[in-house]
């Protein structure tokens, strides 16, 4: 199959980008759209010409590492599918397909379709842990927690840290990577006695890093590759609430 | 060969009897007072369970800790991609499990190619990493009573594997994350991600820091320190396709090799047996499926060679449940190691199924009548989906089709009891050691050594070595530094030069042919020998003829693997000089002059039982191999049975 691809291209942070036209050809339905990426970079490689720098690690579907827009869209059109694990069967031979980074004033863009996702990272290190030091854990079974809870969240811990919730929201919010956490963390008993100074210090570090607000567009949760809820982040802002009830 | 012979390493395990090894010897090291931990600078490479984890505790206990990782965040080192669970010997299922039985189907399941003192450490030690991990919010699957559920996994007779739905790693390393990332709050460790370790920096034979290519602005950095942890993981990404992630890399341990750090048993790999089959050109990794599916899966081929009925069409009696067939007692359960080989040697028999007849049948058909659709969905639904998404087939209706391939490798870097390399103050940790898994590594053991090595272990030992070398104030003016990073640079520059015609990944992917098709799942001397006159030869071309594009002052992917590629071009022929120097079978490494009448792997242990540990001798020169003999006081050694 055959393919025309826009690909953004940028040579760093502060330089002008634009999309530039290839085409790649022989490519088979059953690679992934970053195999068919490689092809090109071989393709580039060959012409002495400088590849797309794109970020990509497991390829499976798990690292969160990997994050392109495609067509318009986090991570393609493909349902609960990250980047990597979209298959070329799902366009048609000959199709134009438009590739971007993943866009977002939190995210800088650091070459081509590669950006700087740090700021997940200081959102979590603000506040998204239990703080219990090595060796000092009661027996695991010492702390039973029923099963609808512990798979409530699980949910919310399947989070890959991808960033296609920003990108797909019209605010750039990153109100369903924190408010994952923070739930998973707030269902859990063994998150309960930090559970007002993280949602506190966590929310405070989203604002900080410039996300924006949530306004309950919902498009983090139709991009999201793992299914996230927004319910989580209405959790979050329970949270939040009850947090400053209880005056913390 | 000349590989000799020379010194017998010393493993500096302590006295006393098995049970009381780790307790006396946690009770005889010696500790560097709380106030002094913070003069202390630690290195630690690698953010996966092992390098989070000791990063994490280190920072903890106060010391100065700088962690470095090649991705954009600590949460995606491979760890992440661990699906089946984690074992520990709790015996929450009172089906009779313990310390010990853990310790010794750890021992056996490895062939017996492991050092007892540390496989009984990991047994007893993975108990408090499930308190840990519960502890830190790891979410793991539960009974309704509330309490943690378990499950059996291939190889094992007890139900000892502890679970996060097939996320197990992901949800083990965002806990390891998250204490992580505490420590950075607190300001006791400092993250430095999107750096890559080029070289370790030795002064008076003493490890004190590394060099690191910025991998955003192409800059090389010199950091300085009073003990570095490699916790690098392992080197399957040497064959090309593997189940690893596409930047896993052995150059970190690589290039400690060639700094004096010595190699024990290069040649012992994973080949995985339920992976997705290859299915064409331009392929970048193969995918794997967790082995709990063998769990309710049977695996056949048909009767008749190159039969190319669809399988449903395959009348009952016309299939080979070859590994029900051949191993009655474990059946589809038996050890990775020996499934790779059946479905192997059944391919290579003409069985073989699929496009390429490089596969075999994995049919839950059976289980789907039994048990209902809905109880495998809840089982397996999330491995189901994603092999349909990645075939277009419903494995539902359809048998899946696997076939084994590189996973993990059990060699790695030589440690001590303390996990100490042959270089006073460098660490190896996890997969990047050698130490635990012997010649096969069993499932659900992973996670458990990495972090049992990086919450427990580490900690422990790293102070008794600290406590008797103060901090000196070294800082990264000393020539050793700027030694160091002038033969980084070197290297950098002459790849980007050579501008030749092939490209890194084209080399790489020739490498990998030679790997798997010589030094993979059975091994023979003449084989080895043509896998070594290739890699010399390949090798010598890609420093003629490689081209890398683009210029080493900012994000460069192709520079980035170039590096690694040629690293693993001279890895490579020493895993293929170790499978030719150790002339018997075992685990993982079947060499094919040595089986039973049967075709099982046949030990020697008159003239094997021990580690081989390669020294570097710098380039042109051949390696040499030591040994350190390996004693069963307690697991005597006895051919594995799986019938």
């Amino acid at each position: 199959m055959k393919y025309h691809l826009r690909i953004w291209r940028q040579a760093g942070p502060d330089k002008p980008g634009r999309f530039e036209d290839y085409t790649v050809d022989n490519i088979a339905p059953d690679m992934s759209f970053l195999e068919m990426l490689d092809v090109l970079n071989e393709q580039l490689t060959k012409e002495g010409k400088e590849p797309v720098a794109f970020d990509s690690d497991c390829r499976e579907g798990i690292c969160g590492m990997c994050g392109l827009v495609i067509d318009g869209m986090a991570h393609g059109p493909r349902r609960l599918t990250t980047t990597c694990e979209l298959r070329m069967r799902h366009f048609p031979d000959g199709a134009t397909i438009t590739v971007e980074p993943f866009r977002a004033d939190a995210f800088p863009i650091i070459k081509d379709l590669c950006v700087d996702r740090s700021a997940l990272d200081r959102i979590i290190q603000a506040g998204g842990y239990i703080s219990v030091n090595t060796g000092s854990a009661p027996d695991a079974n010492a702390i039973p927690v029923p099963k609808p809870i512990a798979e409530e969240a699980m949910d919310a811990a399947a989070c890959i840290g991808c960033g296609a919730c920003v990108a797909a929201c019209p605010n750039a919010s990153a109100a369903l990577f924190t408010g994952a956490k923070i739930s998973q963390l707030a269902l859990l008993p063994q998150g309960h006695p930090e559970r007002e100074r993280r949602v506190n210090r966590m929310v405070a570090q989203m604002d900080l890093e410039g996300f924006g607000s949530c306004s309950n567009h919902g498009e983090c949760e139709a991009a999201c590759p793992k299914g996230i809820s927004i319910m989580n982040i209405a959790r979050m802002r329970r949270e939040f609430i009850r947090a400053g009830v209880r005056g913390a | 060969m000349s590989a000799i012979t020379q010194t017998v390493l010393d493993a500096k395990i302590p006295p006393g009897p098995l049970a009381e090894k780790w307790d006396n010897h946690k009770a005889s090291v010696k500790l560097v007072s709380p106030a002094n931990k913070r003069k202390y600078t630690i290195i630690v490479v690698g953010t996966g369970l092992a390098g989070a984890s000791a990063a994490a505790t280190l920072g903890e206990l106060g010391y100065n800790v700088l962690n470095f990782c090649i991705q954009d965040t600590p949460r995606r080192a491979h760890s992440v991609a661990a699906q089946g669970g984690i074992n520990a010997a709790k015996n929450y299922q009172n089906d009779g499990d313990s310390v010990y039985r853990l310790f010794y189907d750890t021992i056996k399941g490895g062939d017996y190619r492991a050092r007892e003192a540390n496989v009984y450490r990991l047994a007893q030690l993975s108990n408090n990493i499930i308190d840990q991990a519960v502890a830190q919010g790891v979410p793991f699957a539960r009974e309704y009573g509330g309490v943690l559920a378990n499950r059996s996994f291939g190889g094992a007779q007890v139900s000892r594997t502890f679970y996060a739905r097939g996320q197990t790693g992901q949800q083990l390393l965002l806990g390891a994350y998250s204490a992580l990332m505490r420590q950075v709050d607190a300001g006791r460790v400092k993250l430095f991600p999107r750096r890559e370790m080029l070289d370790v920096v030795i002064i008076d034979g003493r490890a004190r820091g590394i060099i690191c290519r910025n991998l955003v602005t192409g800059e090389l950095e010199a950091y300085a320190g009073d003990a570095v942890c490699l916790a690098t993981g392992g080197y399957s990404t040497v064959f090309f396709l593997s189940t690893n992630a596409v930047n896993s890399n052995a150059t970190a341990i690589w290039r400690a090799y060639k700094k004096g750090a010595m190699f024990g048993n290069p040649c012992f790999t994973q080949i995985h047996p339920t992976c997705l089959p290859e299915a064409g050109a331009g392929q970048s990794k193969l995918t794997l499926m967790s082995e709990s599916l063998r769990n309710d899966g049977r695996v056949w081929v048909p009767k008749k060679k190159g039969d190319t009925r669809p399988p449903e069409q395959i009348p009952e009696d016309e299939r080979d449940y070859y590994l029900e067939r051949r191993y009655p007692a474990f059946g589809n359960l038996v050890p990775r190691d020996i499934a790779s080989r059946a479905a192997k040697a059944v391919c290579d028999e003409g069985y073989g199924v699929g496009a390429t007849g490089r596969a075999v049948y994995l049919d839950f058909s059976e289980a789907i009548q039994r048990l209902g659709v809905d109880v495998i969905r809840e089982r397996y639904g999330n491995l189901f989906a994603m092999y349909h998404e990645i075939t277009g087939e419903d494995p539902y209706k359809v048998p899946m089709r696997i076939y084994p391939a590189p996973h993990y490798t059990m060699g790695g870097l030589w440690v001590d009891y303390n996990l100490m390399t042959t270089i006073p103050g460098l660490y190896a940790l996890g997969e990047a050691n050698f130490s635990d898994h012997g010649a096969n590594r069993l499932g659900a053991s992973a996670l458990m050594q990495g972090l049992a090595d990086g919450y427990f272990v580490i900690p422990v030992t790293i102070g008794d070595f600290l406590a008797t070398h103060r901090p000196d104030g070294l800082k990264t003016d000393h020539p050793a530094f700027k030694e160091a990073m002038r033969g980084v640079e070197d290297q950098v520059k002459r790849l980007l030069s050579i501008n030749g015609k092939k490209t890194v990944r084209e080399y790489w992917w020739e490498l990998g042919r030679i790997m798997w098709d010589y030094v993979g799942m059975s091994r023979n001397e003449q084989g080895l020998k043509k896998a070594i006159s290739d890699i010399r030869a390949l090798r010598e071309q890609y420093w003629k003829d490689v081209k890398v594009p683009g210029s080493a002052a900012d994000l460069n992917k192709s520079l980035e693997l170039a590096g690694r590629v040629a690293d693993f071009l001279e890895l490579g022929e020493l895993m293929a000089m170790d499978a030719l120097d150790r002339a018997e079978s075992c685990g993982g490494h079947f060499r094919e002059e040595y089986q039973t009448p049967d075709g099982e792997a046949l030990r020697r242990d008159d003239e094997f039982c021990h580690v081989s540990v390669w020294e570097y001798k710098g380039e042109g020169n051949e390696p040499v191999r030591h040994k350190e003999p390996l004693v069963f006081e307690y697991a005597k050694p006895s051919q594995r049975s799986y019938k």
